[in-house]
């Protein structure tokens, strides 16, 4: 993409040329560090597989790529139909939550926006519990009904705090405040439908608010990738203009970007995408909210870099704190969500904590 | 940067411009002929509306009236550009990539900055002497250095008509006279059109080719320095008793001190208070 024909001229084209771009080593830097994640993450596990077997397993399914495979029948299985499908999900889970906490803070110009900010979580959380409450947790036709409710309700939850807004988009103030409103209203709403549950239904749900990433298969995966991949270009497409945000609506508009039409598509994006994980996952706290940050500190702070860098980064973190949630209690599993928020907040701790100290 | 020649696209004309605010007119019937290369300075007390007045012009307010350029059809973002009073320095941007966002308007909803995007902002940098500070954070540069980096921006939008919003209010004099100077050169060599909103009447004078006095939103008085700037109407506009001197050809305005300034000779003793007792 940046293939140079000729030196440039001085400092000054080098950087108007560098201006936005994503360069070259931090991009390979970032993949690099997912692929890594992704091998531990498929090796790592109650049953242990050998590092140089997966290697040869994953290289040799690539197309037109011939390998002496060196895993056992039993342990292929597993590592097709248990290990991986279980990565990618915990990857493309990451992914999500990063892109769009990337998009929500872009977007309401706060670094402290992250993809529950208008009511994802408790819209999600009150569909999932209504869905296993009254029984709906079986698969029903080709549609798992826990996903649909929980990603049903956390649209529901954004569009009612859009509402609330009186679906204005020029004034992110309102609309976060209706967002607080209406996460408060499917909260309490959850709450009290958690309390009508008996215990091992509510047990359940709890575990599934936490963040789960158990699967079978590859069924969840095949379910949130085309909403990565759509969402995902449609956001990244517009960082650009989460650029032009950055220096305020009135001067945006000035400058002849309409904000109000940039935020409702990367609300929408980063909404559709979120509920899509979320549905999938539960609710995994902190991913959405460090990641951002995580790149504004490596590479910094154009949301040209961040929106890209963000979803490897955030695809790379998920994969590698999965293998705790898996070995740390085994056999039992922690909810990845707990872990996450444990490795997140010291982090996010330790990095406010130096900003601090810089300024 | 192309030189550009005087064009009569390059004018302006306002009919009738009023702005409300929850029912008060703040922007009273404004009518405004610019020509094209000229510089005219609008003044006025706090409050005249002189910024709203700007800021409808691009439509950041919602206004009445018609607005046109010289040919009559209605201005975009590519023909006019505002440099708002306190832009926003965002954290961690580089001056170029500040610089380029001003190529907003000339780029589709998805496109991206073309090589020749990065051109016209590195051509602008080198132009304003600015081409060492283009990898400095924004926030990082001085009032002087910032105030010449967001025209900077302005002159990349490459818009004929530039509207400047109190382009000097946080610049000490040194650096209120060389943003003016810039200005003043970029009108002259590039044919620009610029409406600057200004507080320092003698500045005003010094650059303007014509004032707009504004009174509360309504137009009062419009023609050259000499004409507008007249004790007893700005005396009157300001609420306040000034005069009009001139000074090695140069218009001054001095306002006239309430009362003499008398310092506090004696120490005043505190008023008693109630003290409650701390043990």
């Amino acid at each position: 993409m940046t293939t140079r024909t000729h030196a440039p001229a001085d400092a000054l084209d080098e950087a108007a040329e560098r201006a936005f771009r994503l360069s070259v080593p931090a991009l390979l830097g970032c993949t690099a560090l997912l692929l890594l994640a992704i091998l531990a993450s498929a090796t790592q596990g109650a049953a242990g597989l050998p590092v140089e077997g997966v290697v040869r397993a994953l290289v040799g399914a690539l197309p037109g790529v011939e390998l002496t495979q060196t895993l056992s029948t039993a342990q292929e299985a597993v590592l097709w139909q248990i290990r991986l499908p279980r990565t990618i999900l915990a990857a493309l889970v990451g992914a999500s939550l990063a892109m769009a906490g990337a998009g929500y803070q872009g977007v309401f110009r706060n670094p402290l926006a992250d993809p529950y900010l208008l009511g994802v979580s408790a819209g999600a959380g009150l569909g999932a519990v209504l869905a296993l409450g009254f029984g709906l947790d079986l698969a029903w036709g080709p549609i798992a009904a826990l996903p649909m409710a929980a990603f049903i309700g956390a649209v529901l939850a954004v569009t009612g705090s859009v509402l609330v807004a009186r679906g204005s988009f020029r004034d992110p103030a309102t609309l976060l405040l209706a967002g607080v409103a209406m996460a408060a209203l499917f909260s309490a709403t959850q709450t009290y439908a958690l309390t009508r549950l008996d215990e091992t239904r509510a047990r359940e749900v709890l575990s599934w608010l936490f963040g789960r990433l158990a699967t079978h298969g590859w069924g969840p995966v095949t379910l949130l990738l085309p909403y990565v991949l759509l969402a995902g270009a449609v956001l990244w497409l517009h960082a650009r203009h989460l650029d032009v945000l950055r220096l305020g609506d009135d001067e945006a508009r000035s400058l002849g970007l309409s904000p109000a039409r940039s935020r409702l598509v990367v609300v929408g994006a980063a909404t559709l995408i979120t509920a899509a994980a979320v549905s999938v996952s539960g609710l995994i706290a902190f991913v959405g909210l460090v990641t951002p940050h995580l790149v504004r500190l490596l590479v910094g702070h154009s949301y040209r870099l961040i929106v890209p860098l963000s979803a490897i980064l955030g695809a790379a973190f998920l994969a590698t704190v999965d293998i705790g949630a898996r070995t740390l209690v085994a056999p039992a599993e922690l909810p990845v969500g707990v872990i996450t928020a444990f490795v997140g907040a010291p982090f996010f701790c330790v990095v406010l904590w130096r900003r601090k100290a810089d300024s | 940067m192309t030189t550009r020649r005087l064009h009569p696209a390059h004018a302006l004309r306002a009919r009738d411009v009023r702005v409300s605010f929850a029912g008060s007119e703040v922007v009273a019937g404004v009518d405004l002929d610019l020509r094209a290369g000229e510089w005219l300075g609008l003044i006025g007390p706090n409050g005249s509306g002189k910024s709203t007045f700007l800021r409808s012009l691009v439509r950041l307010v919602p206004r009445t009236g018609t607005v046109e350029r010289g040919d009559g059809t209605p201005p975009g973002p590519t023909d006019l550009s505002l440099m708002p009073q306190s832009p926003e320095l965002p954290p961690g941007m580089p001056v170029v990539e500040y610089v380029l966002l001003g190529r907003t308007a000339h780029l589709g909803w998805l496109s991206m900055e073309s090589r020749a995007d990065r051109r016209i902002a590195t051509d602008v940098l080198r132009r304003l002497g600015l081409a060492s500070f283009a990898s400095r954070p924004v926030r990082s540069l001085s009032g002087g250095e910032a105030q010449r980096v967001v025209i900077a921006r302005a002159l990349v939008q490459q818009s004929p008509v530039l509207l400047l919003d109190e382009p000097t209010s946080a610049l000490d004099v040194g650096h209120q006279v060389e943003v003016l100077e810039l200005v003043d050169e970029l009108r002259r060599e590039d044919g620009l059109t610029v409406v600057a909103a200004m507080h320092d009447l003698g500045m005003a004078a010094r650059y303007a080719d014509r004032l707009l006095l504004l009174e509360r939103g309504a137009p009062v008085a419009l023609g050259t320095p000499e004409d507008v700037l007249e004790d007893t109407l700005l005396s009157r506009v300001y609420h306040h008793p000034v005069h009009v001197h001139r000074l090695d050809g140069h218009l001054v305005v001095l306002p006239q001190a309430r009362a003499p300034h008398t310092p506090v000779s004696a120490p005043t003793p505190l008023p008693a208070r109630n003290t409650t007792e701390v043990s």
